[in-house]
């Protein structure tokens, strides 16, 4: 009789995590699908969801903790037992702390909703250095939201089954998906809800909208202030909720007096009256409408501005906290029920200041990714010489890998904790291995919403190799840094239990569906009852956090760089079945996309004498690269496009070895290249010669 | 045909290619052949939107199939009880006949085996009363496990609502 059992749990494939059903025999995961308790899902599972058993049986992946043998980067390595490779560690962070104190010490994180163990890590090392990775992805997108409503981007819950209008700029949301919010947005469009797709290029998501603008690169900002303009002439937006809760209509009002929809048809190339339209047909649905505010909007120069005038949008459409638009995320307490507690409670307060708290020239918020580049080079305010990276990729995820390295080297200790060979791994000096997401529990997590609840990634089966799950690794390092006090977990259940300690709520309670609901209805707050966290308790148009921080509220708009023939700006984004650089090498979904392409527009190709299939040479700034062309009418003259991730240069991954281009190889000069204000990455300020090789 | 059928709706296919993976993690289908395939076409202009559909192509597992005649070896056959048609590993050599005789390409040739692989609806998850795994996951949940019957019914009936709202008189 073979042993089964059936897992909920959480995937990683991508950092969406749906919640998953694993289907354990013998000891060995055989099936994965959604979670048939979580609407929305009900089984379903994209490619790189079911790639996970590829994933997890596949050779090609760290298998033990490595310490480097050789220089940064030449994939020298000494295989370590863990106890080698955490005493290596801990030695040279007490040399490095010894030194220069232990602010000397940063850890960079993805992100998500198990972060309070690394948080908490980092406090109890006694440093306040904890980064994540949101500046190369919603980074301005969230400080545009906190702005306006201070509630962040992650707070405002898009409540798609109930929306009349959706409108997403570059939002490409059938294949950078996300599983749950694909079938919400399929269900409301069969029930009569329109799309109006925004871009540069004709996505699957294009293909699937009502109404398809191709707007010229970098002038999204110039669209919606004339959208503004047309509701606020035309008198089309939400009288009563502006009314009672916006500050700074009148000052919007002047703002956008030039900005006429001929005026956007010029910068935009979209015909005046199709945004006209537009404007009065979002009236007309108004207030069921959903503007995205983006998700990865780390692009251009004002991108924080072009994202802040569309929750502007928004607010003028009444679409805030209200069935079919945005709605605000509850926790917990929203639920009457007590939070989760955090593990670093008990760990006394960090007295230092995050380095780049008071840096000159610092765009809003602290802990800015891009920043580590800057103090590791310059040391201002303070040394920092030792870096943890978690989970993420930064030498793969930020412009210009060779600045990157460089900057690195002035480093004396980089770990990457990670369950693939990473480009930012394989130039550290010690690789730790985390067991990979069916063979780990994580800590319990909150996932807010309308309906909060509590949620669990819970180890379906044992490690392959010899890795360890991420609350152990931190859990040990703590210990043989002397701080083991603050973390004394023996298990998993030691830190559950904690976690859920006067909740109520037990560890039996995950196992009927994986999460415990906190909610069984939709919390809204009351239409004139409504808590926004800004300083003056409104949706702050004219916003008192930019205006302290000596920014605009409202930025006059200017064109983006003018492109000459046969240069381009380089776009990247994802398609369904791969995503960052985590996936190229998968058996299954490397079949699928074994490299990538460029896309560009028939008529600069004719011009080029470059024929669809042609073998292209890109440059930029010296760095040149070959790759097939892939010749559309379905991208902008200005613009090339290619899929993010490919160019993998680690010889262990041999599938994806040496196969496509990594866009931001060609982002040379790029690093502190950022949106002023939001402090995202301005990635697509990249300009690549094409000419046929 | 056998008694089933794989309906596929196009207004909730999002071309993910998740069914292809689905199908091959749960068939343990190597590198290569695939059971049932995605071919996406266009996109191209409709009027002022572009327009992309991914047809889904599985075995059709036809009432007559070209294979079954084709196979000199009966290893290709089709089931009693529902007309599934499959492949018995045991009896194929490999000669590929069933390759040339199907019209759409369906058998898949298996490198590592030597052999022909199809797709046979997961017959194992079938007999357990599961549906495949291609339907079964299906991102958009576009892929649907019907009868025959409710098929055409499903069609018809997304026809209609299809004149219904674009208010088009016939």
């Amino acid at each position: 009789m073979e042993d089964t059992k059936s897992v909920y749990s959480i995937c990683s494939m991508c950092t969406v995590r749906c919640a998953i059903k694993v289907e354990v025999e013998d000891g060995v995961a055989k099936w994965i699908e959604g979670n048939p308790h979580v609407p929305g899902l009900e089984g379903s599972l994209c490619a790189k969801g079911s790639a996970g058993l590829a994933f997890q049986y596949d050779t090609e992946r760290p298998q033990y903790p490595m310490i480097r043998d050789g220089e940064r980067g030449s994939g020298k390595w000494r295989m370590a037992t863990w106890d080698e490779a955490l005493d290596y560690i801990a030695d040279k962070l007490k040399e490095i702390t010894d030194k220069h104190g232990s602010k000397s010490i940063a850890l960079v994180d993805r992100g998500g909703p198990f972060t309070d163990l690394t948080k908490s890590f980092m406090k109890a090392l006694n440093s306040p250095n904890y980064l994540d990775h949101d500046d190369t992805c919603g980074k301005n997108t969230n400080m545009a939201c906190q702005t306006l409503f201070g509630y962040g981007r992650t707070d405002m819950i898009y409540d798609w089954p109930n929306t009349k209008h959706i409108v997403l700029y570059g939002r490409n949301v059938f294949e950078s998906l996300m599983v749950k919010e694909v079938n919400s947005i399929l269900d409301a469009m069969e029930k009569g809800a329109k799309l109006t797709y925004i871009d540069c290029r004709a996505t699957v998501t294009a293909s699937k909208a009502d109404r398809f603008l191709m707007i010229k690169p970098g002038t999204d900002y110039a669209l919606n202030l004339a959208l503004i303009n047309v509701i606020l002439n035309e008198r089309l937006y939400n009288v009563d909720f502006v009314n009672k809760w916006v500050t700074g209509l009148t000052e919007l009002q002047s703002f956008v007096i030039p900005y006429t929809p001929e005026w956007a048809e010029k910068e935009t190339g979209i015909p005046a009256q199709e945004i006209i339209n537009l404007a009065r047909d979002l009236s007309d649905a108004k207030p069921k409408v959903i503007l995205h505010g983006g998700w990865m909007l780390a692009r251009y120069f004002d991108s924080f501005y072009s994202s802040r005038s569309i929750y502007i949008l928004n607010t003028l459409l009444g679409s805030i906290e209200t069935k079919g638009g945005l709605i605000i995320a509850k926790g917990a307490k929203d639920a009457s029920k007590k939070p989760l507690n955090s593990l670093g409670t008990n760990i006394p307060d960090v007295k230092d200041k995050i380095f780049d708290a008071d840096m000159p020239g610092k765009s809003l918020g602290t802990g800015h990714v891009v920043n580590i580049y800057k103090v590791i080079k310059t040391e201002e305010p303070y040394p920092v010489r030792a870096l943890f990276v978690y989970r993420y990729d930064l030498i793969a995820s930020l412009p210009d890998p060779e600045a990157q390295k460089k900057a690195l080297d002035n480093l004396d200790l980089l770990v990457s904790i990670d369950v693939n060979y990473s480009k930012t791994g394989w130039y550290s000096d010690v690789l730790l291995p985390e067991s990979t997401y069916l063979e780990r529990s994580n800590i319990i997590g909150t996932q807010t919403g309308p309906k909060p609840a509590f949620i669990m990634r819970r180890q379906a089966i044992l490690p392959r190799y010899d890795s360890k799950p991420a609350w152990e690794i931190f859990t040990l390092l703590a210990q043989k840094m002397g701080a083991g006090q603050y973390f004394p977990y023996k298990s998993i259940e030691d830190i559950w239990n904690y976690q859920l300690d006067g909740t109520g709520i037990k560890i039996e309670d995950f196992n009927a569906k994986g999460f415990v609901s906190l909610a069984k209805e939709a919390i809204l707050m009351g239409r004139n009852d409504l808590k926004f966290k800004t300083p003056s308790g409104k949706v702050e148009f004219v916003s008192q956090t930019l205006e302290k921080n000596k920014f605009l509220s409202f930025k006059p708009y200017e064109s983006p760089k003018k492109t000459e023939k046969g240069i381009f700006r380089l776009t990247f984004g994802r398609c369904g079945y791969h995503t960052h650089a985590t996936t190229q090498n998968n058996l299954y979904l490397n079949e699928l996309m074994p490299e990538n392409v460029l896309w560009i527009n028939e008529d600069e190709a004719k011009d080029l004498g470059i024929k669809n299939g042609d073998i292209v040479e890109v440059s930029s700034n010296g760095y040149s690269g070959k790759i097939k062309a892939y010749v559309t009418p379905f991208i902008h003259p200005d613009a090339v496009f290619m899929v993010h991730g490919f160019g993998n240069e680690i010889p262990m991954k041999t599938r994806s070895y040496k196969k496509g281009l990594n866009d931001n190889a060609f982002q040379i000069g790029q690093l502190e290249l950022v949106d002023p204000v939001g402090g995202g990455t301005a990635f697509l300020e990249c300009f690549i010669t094409v000419k046929k090789a | 045909m056998s008694i089933y059928y794989i309906y596929q709706d196009q207004k909730r296919c999002i071309g993910c290619y998740a069914c292809e993976i689905h199908c091959k993690t749960w068939n343990s289908v190597p590198l290569g052949p695939r059971f049932c395939r995605i071919i996406p076409v266009g996109p191209k202009m409709i009027g002022s939107v572009p327009r992309q559909q991914f047809i889904f192509i599985p075995c059709f597992h036809c009432e007559k199939p070209w294979c079954v005649s084709a196979c000199p070896t009966n290893a290709m056959q089709k089931r009693t009880k529902d007309g599934i048609v499959f492949v018995e590993q045991s009896h194929c050599v490999g000669c590929k006949s069933c390759i040339t005789a199907c019209p759409w390409g369906v058998p898949q040739w298996n490198p590592e085996t030597g052999k022909v692989i199809k797709c046979d609806y997961c017959k194992s998850r079938i007999d357990q009363g599961l549906k495949p795994a291609c339907v079964t996951k299906c991102t958009g949940k576009s892929l649907r496990w019907v009868s025959a019957a409710e098929a055409s019914l499903l069609k018809r009936e997304k026809f209609a609502r299809e004149i219904a709202k674009f208010g088009v008189m016939y």
